[in-house]
């Protein structure tokens, strides 16, 4: 099915399935429960899952591909939020004007960004990459005020021209009539589930730029990508020209992030330029090196996991730990809290830093590789009768497990 | 002289490469006939490499020139170069470790057909039955063809060899450049290799080979040219070659161990 042999073709369906299911499952917990606050499957992490991972699908093109590492990817990301916004402004909520010119601008940016950075290579590309992104996140609160608003961030105000806009349209964001922010709460017994306009038309499109990126992987242009970060000097001599192998891959990563910053502003209609500082370029860095890069789902687990700590393991504070160890004795159950406390609520970063540490150290591949191993150790056996099975046409196609 | 006359594909003239102080060529002339092979050998640090450097734009010459198929060689980018029909086994395999021994030599093939550059993006690999069938085909060449799916770092020096002649080969290249084709491999791997490169040679591709082995040397080499010191001390058939006593003493006498 859509080109893919059989395995793509199944994976591709979990992928799919898994997303559209999120709602249902990232809400494991009853409401009633004292876990109900571990759940996820609130529209506004949903969607952040969904952004995020879209730029981390972008960022895995270019660095888990090439090897090259972009750290001023969260340029684009702003190039995206801020397009948006203008179309907001400028015709109506409608967010698919502002989305098609998010991804065409923050290409065009990326075709300047990458011919310069891409003249140099490893750390030094790395820099020059770093250096735009600052540079653009400066201009954004100086000269570009007129464009950006400066530090107030910027947004709709009543006297926009909004030349599109009716009395009756919609005055959120919306895609022809469907508001983002729209949502159905379904109760089943002591659960709740909330199925959310803006998370499922980030999730479709999403699915949709994960098959662009599958079909890069499996492209004879994903070999050569793959061949650029193996042995870049060698492929010279083999005739081809790597250069522009390089900056398109870099433009369309940077259109994922074009896209991402784009959908940001399409769930909140506002555009800021902290979006671009540097902490977010190394954020999906993070997320790509944490769930596997080169791996196809691991930028995505990689995003998801850490929105979730952000959001979810940094709301545990002082009183969440009383009612949890509150029936150990009075003396261990300070004790334990005290250790604990570093490393939840607002000691999220360091719980993330050490895990970070820990993949890096023990699983170079990230959360896949773990998985993978897991798999691995329960598959043994079903394995390999369904190898001997479909060895003939797996095998033609075998790729570096996923 | 004669030899003009015939179909000359690969002229180098006059080619000079100074290191800092170091002559690593000097005076280089040489005429490579269209279809035949031309050994180039001599003692370690003869500037052997560096002439095929200098040849497939590695390195540019001090001073001279590397004409190939009436094109001016000089001055063109490696891939602009390969494009143009030249391809290279390196003395220290340079090979993609990380991809299938399949994609090894399926990435070269893409070059080929494909040009330097293509966004082809949105084929699948899976796709390019041809590419794929003529990448097996010389696998099973070279004899590499039940190493298929393994990666390519994990194979043996002379297996990588042989895989980087398979990445040249499915180029069909007018000129093929080999720098110790051999080194490394086995004597039965080594007879193997020297079959296949007699097999080209009857399809009339063109080839400059380096190698210290004196078996492969001559039973493959219409030529010899005999490099010591940066310069050219000796040329003719491989039995001129042979009885000459500047080389016997340059060279000849003492690696054939
Ligand atoms: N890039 C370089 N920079 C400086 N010196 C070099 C460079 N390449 C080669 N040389 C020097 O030039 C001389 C010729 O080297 P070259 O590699 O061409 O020898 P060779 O004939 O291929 O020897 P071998 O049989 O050992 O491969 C050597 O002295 C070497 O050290
Ligand atoms: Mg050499």
């Amino acid at each position: 099915m859509f080109g893919l042999d059989a395995k793509d073709t199944r994976f591709l369906l979990i992928v799919m399935f898994l997303t559209l299911a999120t709602p249902v499952l990232l809400q494991p917990f009853p409401e009633t429960s004292s876990l109900a606050q571990f759940n996820a499957g609130y529209p506004d992490l949903m969607q952040r899952f969904a952004i995020f991972g879209i730029f981390a699908i972008g960022f895995n093109i270019l660095f888990g591909l090439t090897g090259y590492l972009s750290f001023g990817h969260a340029a684009f990301l702003g190039v995206g939020s801020y397009s948006v916004v203008w179309m907001y402004k400028l015709l109506d909520y409608n967010v698919l004007p502002g989305l098609i010119l998010a991804v065409v601008v923050s290409g065009l940016f990326a075709v300047v960004i990458g011919f310069i950075s891409l003249r140099r290579s490893g750390i030094y590309f790395s820099i020059l990459t770093l250096a735009f992104a600052q540079m653009s996140y400066n201009l954004a609160y100086s000269v570009l005020t007129p464009i950006t608003n400066g530090e107030t961030g910027l947004q709709v105000y009543s006297n926009d021209p909004q030349v599109l806009l009716t009395e009756a349209g919609p005055h959120l964001p919306h895609l022809f009539g469907l508001v983002m922010s729209d949502a159905t709460r379904v109760r089943l017994g002591d659960w709740v589930f909330t199925f959310n306009f803006g998370y499922y038309f980030t999730a479709i499109i999403a699915i949709i730029v994960f098959y662009i990126s599958l079909r890069i992987f499996r492209s004879p242009f994903g070999m050569i990508l793959r061949a650029i970060k193996s042995n870049r000097t060698r492929l010279d001599y083999a005739g081809i020209n790597t250069k522009p192998y390089m900056l398109a891959a870099f433009v369309v990563s940077g259109m994922y992030a074009g896209l991402a910053g784009g959908l940001l502003a399409a769930m909140d209609p506002l555009a800021g330029a902290e979006r671009m500082q540097w902490t977010a370029s190394g954020e999906v860095v993070l997320m790509t090196i944490l769930g596997g890069a080169g791996t196809l789902l691991g930028p995505v687990l990689g995003a998801a996991f850490i929105k979730y700590f952000e959001n979810i393991f940094s709301k545990i504070n002082e009183g969440v730990l009383h009612t949890w160890f509150g029936w150990l004795p009075d003396g261990l159950e300070d004790f334990i809290i005290t250790i604990v406390h570093p490393f939840v609520g607002e000691g999220w970063h360091l719980t993330l830093g050490l895990l970070f540490v820990l993949v890096v150290v023990f699983l170079p591949g990230g959360m896949i590789e773990g998985l993978n191993r897991i798999a691995g150790l329960f598959n043994k056996k079903s394995e390999k009768s369904e190898e001997a099975q479909d060895s003939k046409s797996d095998a033609r196609e075998s790729q570096p497990a996923e | 002289m004669a030899i003009e006359d015939r179909n000359i594909v690969l002229h180098v003239n006059d080619v000079h490469k100074t290191f800092g102080g170091l002559h690593a060529l000097a005076d280089i002339d040489l005429a490579v006939e269209e279809g035949k092979t031309h050994a180039i050998i001599g003692p370690n640090g003869a500037g052997k490499s560096t002439l095929l450097n200098v040849i497939v734009g590695r390195l540019a010459p001090t001073k001279g020139a590397v004409v190939f198929d009436g094109d001016v060689l000089t001055g063109k980018k490696p891939y602009e170069i390969n494009q143009m029909g030249v391809a290279r086994v390196f003395q220290t395999p340079e090979i993609f470790p990380e991809l299938s021994v399949l994609h090894n030599v399926m990435a070269p093939a893409f070059a080929k057909r494909d040009g330097a550059f293509k966004l082809n993006m949105w084929q699948l690999l899976r796709g390019e039955k041809d590419v794929q069938d003529e990448a097996e085909h010389i696998l099973e060449d070279v004899g590499l063809i039940a190493r298929r799916d393994d990666h390519a770092g994990s194979l043996s020096r002379g297996d990588k060899r042989r895989m980087e002649l398979a990445m040249c080969l499915i180029q069909h290249p007018r000129l093929l450049l080999l720098d110790e084709p051999t080194a490394g491999m086995s004597r039965h791997d080594t007879n193997t290799t020297i079959e296949l490169l007699q097999k080209i040679k009857q399809r009339g591709m063109t080839k400059v080979i380096i190698e210290h082995d004196m078996h492969v040397v001559f039973s493959l080499a219409d030529k010899i040219s005999v490099l010591a010191g940066g310069r050219i001390i000796s040329e003719g058939a491989p039995d001129e070659v042979r009885n000459d006593p500047k080389v016997q003493v340059a060279y000849l006498g003492g690696a054939e161990e």
